[in-house]
């Protein structure tokens, strides 16, 4: 089990490779990922550390918060020489963990300013992407 | 029919009634009218990335149905995300038949989807159909001496199979600066997320993409930012204040939508315009807000 609540099930590198449609063996860590994406300031893994990790098996790539940062802006995926659409393999992590009920944010932590203060936009993103 | 089949989405009926008002009157001024089709509904906001999801295609995929029950073939966008979920539904759906069976046979109350719909941003309507130049002839107040950092953003660009210009180079925006005689302004953010729908969840994210895309454009000399996604405009405009709050040199910089921009050359209604950008234009109050 993950530190995060998560249960580590088997075939995981599987299951992310079939929700994504991804072959994460393509990918020979150019680091162009990395290098183009807007929000790395935050991850605590390089978004070509989380491919890395996803290869190696090594579950702390589940524990980390860049599946969460990244805003599925495709940057990495228009410019990956190897056709690896990484937006996918981090959606496919994200809903790993919202498919065991394990949501990322919930509108009962949020007060009302805070609720309408948002546009409807946001709020339906938001929710589509990290809750189940 | 003369006119477009218009989806507006949700955030035009709400945070972003400017960019609706501009694109309606302007698209009246051209000639080429947005009819707002019945019965729509959320396009989901966000395309689902995973293979085995098909529930959340279904509010696009009605939404195609719906422009279909009115007898079109086409229909046409504001707001950059629900080009890209409607545009990626429709491809999503036409690349795999089997796909396409399941989801009709799950929306028994509606027609079936034939995948003959076209999803089109407003923005291409303008290159491709009516053109550059006839906006220019349109325009009736020159913006010459504005000078205006046109902010792509993702979603109108990425991925490439939907993207309506170069992901990396585009040049859409340029060009209809230039229709409108202002001078367009290239940055290096322009195509840079603004972080989305991370302002949920990590506002303090978003203040800093926005200190570093507006201070970008101001050091390359914008007067103004235009976009054609309301979240960014929200993003990018609303956490502005904050911004001040922190560091106090930051200089302000309005961010509207490009139909805005537009609407004021074209001497029709822009909708709410802030006003020091009104000063900038060197125009009083009232116009360009239909008020002549």
């Amino acid at each position: 089990m993950a530190r995060n609540g998560l249960e580590i099930i088997e075939g995981l590198l599987e299951k992310v490779e079939e929700l994504s449609g991804q072959n994460v063996f393509a990918c020979y860590q150019c680091g162009m990922c990395s290098a183009g994406c807007p929000l790395t300031d935050e991850m605590d893994l390089l978004p070509n550390q989380v491919i890395r990790g996803l290869q190696l098996r090594d579950w702390r790539t589940m524990e980390s918060n860049a599946m969460w940062i990244c805003a599925s802006c495709f940057s990495c995926q228009v410019r990956c020489p190897k056709g690896v659409d990484l937006a996918r393999l981090m959606e496919a992590m994200r809903q790993i963990y919202l498919r065991q009920q394990l949501d990322h944010v919930s509108i009962d932590d949020m007060t009302p300013e805070q609720i309408s203060k948002l546009p409807q936009i946001a709020l339906v993103a938001s929710f589509r992407k990290k809750t189940g | 029919m003369d006119g477009l089949t218009y989806f507006p989405g949700c955030s035009l009926k709400e945070e972003a009634k400017e960019f609706e008002i501009s694109a309606m009157a302007v698209m009246k001024a051209l000639g080429l009218p947005l009819i707002e089709f019945e019965r729509w509904n959320c396009c989901g906001t966000v395309f689902s990335l995973t293979e085995d999801d098909l529930m959340h295609q279904l509010a696009t995929i009605r939404n195609l149905i719906r422009v279909q029950e009115n007898g079109s073939e086409e229909i046409v966008t504001l707001c950059s995300m629900c080009y890209n979920t409607l545009k990626r539904s429709s491809l999503f759906v036409n690349r795999d038949k089997e796909r396409l069976e399941k989801i009709n046979a799950f929306m028994d109350r509606e027609q079936a989807y034939e995948g003959k719909v076209e999803v089109r941003h407003l923005l291409e309507v303008l290159r491709d159909r009516i053109g550059w130049d006839k906006v220019e002839e349109a325009m009736t107040h020159s913006l010459e001496g504005l000078s205006v950092a046109p902010y792509y953003g993702c979603m109108l660009l990425r991925p490439r199979e939907v993207g309506i210009d170069d992901p990396d180079n585009p040049t859409i925006m340029q060009d209809l600066i230039e229709a409108l005689w202002a001078t367009p302004v290239e940055f290096p953010f322009q195509t840079e997320c603004c972080g989305s729908y991370q302002v949920v969840d990590r506002r303090e994210l978003i203040v800093e993409r926005t200190h570093r895309i507006l201070s970008s454009a101001r050091r390359s000399g914008a007067d103004v930012v235009i976009t054609s996604c309301p979240l960014c405009q929200y993003n990018l405009q609303k956490t502005q204040s904050e911004l001040k709050e922190t560091i106090p040199t930051f200089e302000e910089m309005p961010v509207i939508y490009f139909t805005q921009l537009m609407a004021v050359a074209l001497e029709v209604d822009s909708g709410e315009l802030p006003s020091p950008l009104l000063a900038g234009l060197a125009i009083e109050e009232g116009v360009g807000n239909g008020e002549r």
